[in-house]
């Protein structure tokens, strides 16, 4: 049930391009192994180390996870990604994360499970979720490294970023309706790694999901016709729900540039009054008492900056990605579409085409010899032309599965979003009135030694 | 908190006191110390104007002046309220008067006048004279500079400064005709004496070092906080693009809109409230800088105690080095080589009648000396006494001013966060509405 910390079968776990046997680190593409983490060329990693102790969820924090989770009283499944751990083989180092499952369901053979897995394995779960549902909204996972911001790939703190958005993702898919009940989901959870790697490679073929890819930039070249009002509003509302979000990201980035610009010159101001307090007498104290108050707010406005880069930012940044996602819900949908117009197009001008020939032809031949080629092609018409209206029928069931389900899934995003946003926002506004309010304290006390030393001093005229 | 004790316990327990208000308690401490001058009357600098006018050179120039307002203390207690008597001067006036003072009495820490030119700024803030804040700034700094002098215990008292106060036309010229000038020591003389003095009094060596040291980190503190400031301005700024996404947001969605909107409402005000924030903090620089610049004077205090007592020194070893010509001339040997020693031996002694010319004149020398000797000590001896007694008096108001002042800056740093909690947490609330 819990999984190999050293996971040995790394070498052809990847599940999509086939690896040759006699692969060297160099020709590996780094592209399909997300997490290849070349962080440290120190072997002396022993293996299974753990990262970092306080990298372990405390049971405080993880009390957090779960309130936020517990707004259903039906639910009946948790989620827990946590306790990062390197790995080092000899073709790669990466990192697994603990994950940690708590069920009531019956479709699963026990109530709790503990499963490592790398960043890779969640790649994969997205990828089967979209294949086996294409137009419903997968919540997207954490991008694959950061581009700006970052000096180091994976310190300490991209790997927590990145574990509380796997975390996030995760409790998506545990709280959808249709997710959650994937096979794929539960095999996620609970299948040992040599388990699961083998029911990864159960999956469609690389070559008949090239095909299906062929297939799809073939639709998308047609172009969809008549798509629905409904859909294009969709579209557009999601064109503008982007820019509005990626502003709201560079906003926010900014001011975590700006506040970390002022924290340097306030930094300096502490050290500067402590120096003056050095070369007074009666005003040694309270100079030296402002100086400790400038430090004190220092450290508040470094916790504050962090805060926005830990909470506020990567939930932002998620949503920029979710954008991205409906870009690609509708476009795939507008090709079911299309699909489904181009067989529609091509089953009447086939039938078009029987029509003239069988006229053209019965006439002439059917005296003659009976039975014709001309008969057999006619036959073979109309045998195509069944199968071409199964096909339009599948295509038409396929279009009319694939709006309703957008259509529901919308609604249930819309809904997830608000929520999350509004959650994020009000997190924020509080934290900055507690970093207000703990200046305001330090501040108040200052003024009051200032008033307990004069009243103390006797000093009640200072003139 | 209920106390009605003196003014200061107030200051401190009240934390909604602004920080001009705390000034102001400054200024009462000033007016309530009651020298004679301010008793008689009020002194303000109450307006500032442009001119324009032919300068020295009958060039066209554009000035600012002053209006110094005096008023008779007894006439505002009585209720009515008479026209004040007014002048307008302008700031090279005031730099006149504080020359002259400079030169008149040397023995005292002259308030010193607010920068001539912007400095410190950051980058919001203008540098140009003719900036209307600064101009306002100015205007605090001169008025705040009359009552130091005229709360002063010797200052109050000069004619000249009450000339200023009163007599618009021909006070210039009555400056001029004290002569000050001439009396003024000349930068030469006075760097001089800093490095030949051998035994200045080791109170002014230690003022004149704290001097520099307190210049020093003023200067650096000054600094650092223009930067800070700087900063700061662009961290609420930048909120101000919240304010403007969200509205934009509000408008693509439905049930969310409203709570966008307002909130994005709060996020602008937020921006806006930097403002009047470094506004204030503006207010506590020029504190500072006040003291940055007493400073100075109190370093020309202690320059002109090393001068004082460097002549001093240069009279006693003139008259020693004359007794002992005496002796020498008296007793026949000489010790000391001179060229009259050098060409007697080699032409000659000089007649006894020659001799007792030159004792005769040394003795004059001498007696003249010891009077010069006598002078010049009781003269450095009146100088320390009178400065030292005006140093005390100088600290004193420099703890007393600059614990106010860092008061006051904590009442504004707990000002800002105030509005930063309201502000949060009526956006918090709009959030929530989301």
């Amino acid at each position: 049930m819990s999984g190999s910390v050293v996971d040995n079968t790394v070498s052809s776990g990847n599940s999509s391009a086939a690896i040759p046997t006699d692969v060297s680190g160099q020709i590996l593409d780094l592209d399909e192994d997300d997490d290849l983490e070349v962080f440290s060329k120190d072997t002396t990693l022993t293996d299974g180390s753990s990262f970092n102790a306080s990298m372990q969820t405390s049971p405080a924090s993880m009390i957090n996870q779960y309130k936020f989770e517990e707004d259903a009283d039906t639910k009946d499944i948790f989620v827990t990604v946590d306790n990062p751990e390197s790995h080092v083989t000899a073709i790669e180092t990466y990192i697994t994360y603990r994950v940690m499952t708590k069920t009531t369901r019956s479709e699963f053979d026990s109530s709790e499970f503990e499963v490592r897995r790398r960043y890779q394995d969640f790649l994969w779960l997205k990828g089967r979720l979209e294949e086996a549902h294409p137009t419903l909204i997968v919540h997207p996972l954490p991008e694959k490294f950061v581009v700006k911001g970052m000096v180091e790939r994976f310190n300490e703190d991209f790997i927590e970023t990145r574990r509380r958005a796997l975390h996030r993702f995760l409790n998506k898919i545990a709280e959808h309706p249709i997710f959650s009940s994937s096979e794929d989901f539960k095999i996620f959870l609970t299948a040992a790694s040599g388990e699961l790697t083998s029911h990864k490679k159960q999956g469609p073929g690389f070559l008949s999901r090239m095909g299906d890819t062929v297939k799809a930039v073939a639709a998308a070249v047609r172009g969809v016709r008549n798509r629905p009002q409904e859909f294009t509003e969709m579209q557009e509302y999601v064109e503008a729900f982007s820019q509005k979000i990626i502003s709201l990201d560079k906003v926010t980035q900014r001011i975590v540039r700006e506040q970390k610009e002022y924290l340097e010159e306030l930094k300096e101001c502490g050290p500067t009054y402590a120096l003056w307090s050095q070369s007074e007498e009666e005003l040694a104290e309270p100079l030296k008492n402002v100086a400790g108050c400038v430090d004190r707010c220092c450290k508040e406005t470094e916790e504050q900056v962090k805060n926005l880069s830990d909470h506020l930012i990567p939930v932002l940044h998620e949503y920029v990605l979710c954008a991205d996602t409906l870009k690609a819900v509708l476009r795939r949908r507008d090709n079911i579409q299309a699909d489904f117009e181009a067989k529609t197009e091509a089953l009447a001008t086939k039938k078009a085409n029987r029509d003239t020939e069988s006229k053209v032809l019965s006439l002439a031949w059917a005296s003659l010899v009976g039975r014709s080629p001309e008969e057999v092609k006619q036959q073979k018409l109309k045998g195509e032309i069944k199968e071409m209206r199964d096909d339009l029928d599948k295509a038409e069931d396929r279009l009319e599965w694939a709006n309703n389900a957008l259509k529901s899934d919308w609604t249930r995003w819309q809904k997830v979003m608000r929520t999350d946003l509004r959650s994020a926002f009000v997190d924020t506004a509080e934290r900055n009135v507690s970093y207000y309010e703990k200046c305001l304290a330090v501040w108040e006390s200052f003024l009051h030694s200032q008033r307990t030393d004069a009243e103390g001093n006797g000093k009640v005229d200072f003139s | 908190m209920a106390d009605s004790g003196s003014e200061d316990i107030a200051v401190i327990g009240n934390t909604d006191l602004t920080p001009s208000e705390s000034e102001n308690n400054v200024k009462n401490a000033m007016v309530e110390k009651g020298t004679s001058l301010l008793k008689k009357m009020e002194i303000s600098v109450a307006e500032a104007e442009k001119r324009t006018g032919k300068n020295a050179v009958n060039m066209q120039e554009t000035y600012t002046v002053y209006l110094i307002e005096t008023r008779p203390v007894d006439a505002a207690s009585e209720g009515t309220n008479p026209v004040p008597d007014s002048l307008w001067r302008r700031y090279s006036e005031f730099e006149l008067l504080r020359n002259y003072l400079l030169v008149t009495y040397p023995f005292l820490v002259v308030p010193p006048l607010p920068e001539k030119r912007a400095e410190f700024v950051w980058h919001k803030l203008s540098a140009d004279n003719m900036d209307p804040d600064f101009v306002e700034r100015r205007r605090v700094g001169l008025e705040n500079f009359l009552l130091r002098v005229a709360s002063h215990p010797d200052l109050s008292s000069d004619k000249i400064f009450y000339s200023f106060l009163t007599e618009e036309n021909g006070w210039k010229e009555t400056v001029f005709e004290t002569g000050f000038q001439a009396k003024a020591d000349s930068r030469l003389k006075a760097l001089n004496a800093t490095f030949r003095v051998k035994n200045p009094d080791k109170r002014f060596a230690e003022m004149k070092h704290y001097g520099d040291e307190l210049q020093s980190v003023i200067s650096q503190l000054l600094r650092v906080r223009a930067r800070a400031a700087d900063r700061l301005y662009g961290v609420y700024k930048v909120h101000g693009n919240y304010g403007r996404v969200f509205s934009e947001w509000s408008a693509i969605e439905k049930e969310m809109g409203d709570g966008l909107q307002s909130a994005g409402h709060h996020m602008d005000a937020y921006a806006a409230s930097v403002d009047d924030i470094l506004e204030e903090e503006e207010h506590y620089a020029d504190q500072l800088k006040e003291y940055l610049f007493y400073a100075d004077a109190l370093r020309a205090v202690c320059r002109k105690h090393e001068l004082t007592q460097y002549e001093l020194e240069m009279a006693a070893q003139d008259l020693t080095s004359k007794k002992q010509q005496r002796e020498e001339l008296a007793t026949g040997t000489i010790r000391t080589f001179s060229l009259k020693g050098v060409t007697s031996k080699l032409f000659g002694q000089e007649t006894p009648e020659q001799r007792e010319a030159k004792l005769k004149m040394l003795e004059t020398q001498i007696e003249e000396g010891e009077e010069l000797v006598k002078e010049r000590n009781a003269e450095c001896e009146e100088f320390v006494k009178s400065a030292w007694v005006d140093i005390e008096r100088f600290k004193e108001q420099k703890d007393h001013d600059l614990r106010e002042a860092l008061i006051s800056y904590a009442i504004m740093q707990i000002s800002m966060c105030k509005k930063g909690i309201q502000v949060w947490n009526n956006a918090k609330e709009c959030f929530s509405k989301m």
